[in-house]
């Protein structure tokens, strides 16, 4: 089956993130595709390449950058979200690129399933 | 109206501080699936203050609960409501296979 | 990057039922905003569109928003601009309504009011969700 998902927060001041994260690493664990991930709102920040959690925390921006290079899923940040909240494509880590919302469309058309993480 | 449509609902609200529980057990339609994640899992204990409303849909509805976010806030020792399943993310990802559409309570 | 979907005057390829379900209360926190963002975007691809507003969402929709002291934009035009987008199907629960004190007269645009029951059907028929 083909997943998309859509995030809506940011990776440190709710769950939404990580749970999207579980989520997308389990269905790939059963042999779903996950074809985007979509991140909106706050969400943007997940693709920050300089985030630096303490060394004791996960780092979500690199954990998602390995499941998108690993697994060809589609790292999306919205280009409006983002350039209100300052991020730039030269900010972007390792697999996210920048696009419209229409891309979020497009995902929800295409995947057979579209699971929204937010608060 | 098409009703073959089967939806998962999720929910990651405490229902304790928000209505997005109370919301989602409204629109819900008999045969649909609930799942409690994150903040949402203090919904599904037993001898709370909405354990009844959640109760009252256990028969028609399919109500589950993320094991994870359970035992991450030191839940596993605590009763929950009859019928309510524990679920991992793997059942989350199965619950969303098994139903036509997922929406989210945020 | 409509154009996969719309290059062609027969119509889409695609038509999937999407619903937006607005939840949230307006300036207090961005969702309203970015959420008609994706409303208005949505109508680019020629889909069967419906937008609900249940719970805090109906203030969305509240007349007479005046953002002049707050510094915010006041974007409670845009959702009279829906109907240009042909985003027409726009539906409010009632039980929110009443429970918020407010009538139909209260509304910057023209809605169908459902009942919980109403709108759970309409939920139910649906191929994508989107809520906020």
């Amino acid at each position: 089956m083909k997943f998309g998902i859509l995030v809506n927060e940011g990776p440190f001041t709710h769950q939404a993130s990580d749970s999207a994260y579980l989520f997308a690493k389990a269905a790939i664990a059963k042999g779903h595709e996950v074809t985007r991930v979509f991140f909106y709102h706050d969400a943007v920040n997940n693709s920050n390449k300089h985030s630096a959690p303490q060394s004791d925390d996960r780092n979500l921006v690199k954990l998602w950058s390995e499941l998108g290079t690993e697994h060809g899923v589609d790292l999306v940040v919205c280009v409006a979200a983002a350039l209100r909240r300052g991020i730039t494509d030269d900010l972007l880590a390792e697999g996210f690129n920048i696009s419209g919302l229409g891309q979020l469309i497009e995902v929800g058309i295409e995947a057979d399933r579209l699971v929204t993480f937010g608060d | 109206m098409s009703n073959d449509i089967k939806m998962l609902h999720t929910v990651n609200k405490s229902p304790f501080e928000r209505n997005s529980l109370e919301s989602c057990l409204r629109l819900a339609k008999d045969g649909s699936a609930v799942l409690l994640i994150e903040d949402a899992v203090y919904g599904a204990l037993l001898n709370t203050s909405v354990s009844d409303q959640v109760a009252a849909r256990t028969g028609n509805l399919r109500v589950c609960v993320l094991g994870a976010d359970l035992n991450a806030r030191g839940l596993a020792d605590k009763p929950l409501i009859d019928g309510v399943e524990i679920v991992d993310y793997g059942g989350f990802v199965d619950l969303a296979c098994e139903h036509d559409t997922v929406q989210s309570w945020l | 990057m409509a154009d996969d979907y719309d290059d062609d005057d027969d119509g889409p390829e695609v038509v999937k039922r999407f619903m937006f379900v607005n939840r949230k209360a307006p300036y207090g926190s961005i969702y309203a905003l970015e959420s008609l963002e994706v409303v208005l975007i949505s109508a680019a691809f020629d889909q069967d569109v419906s937008v609900v507003f249940m719970d805090d969402g109906v203030f969305q929709i509240k007349k007479g928003h005046d953002t002049d002291g707050i510094n915010m934009k006041n974007f409670s035009k845009t959702y009279r601009a829906l109907d240009g987008y042909d985003v027409e199907k726009l539906y409010v629960e009632a039980e929110s309504l009443a429970a918020r004190g407010l009538t139909e007269e209260d509304l910057i645009v023209d809605v169908e009011v459902l009942s919980s029951s109403a709108l759970s059907d309409l939920m139910n028929s649906q191929d994508v969700v989107i809520s906020a």
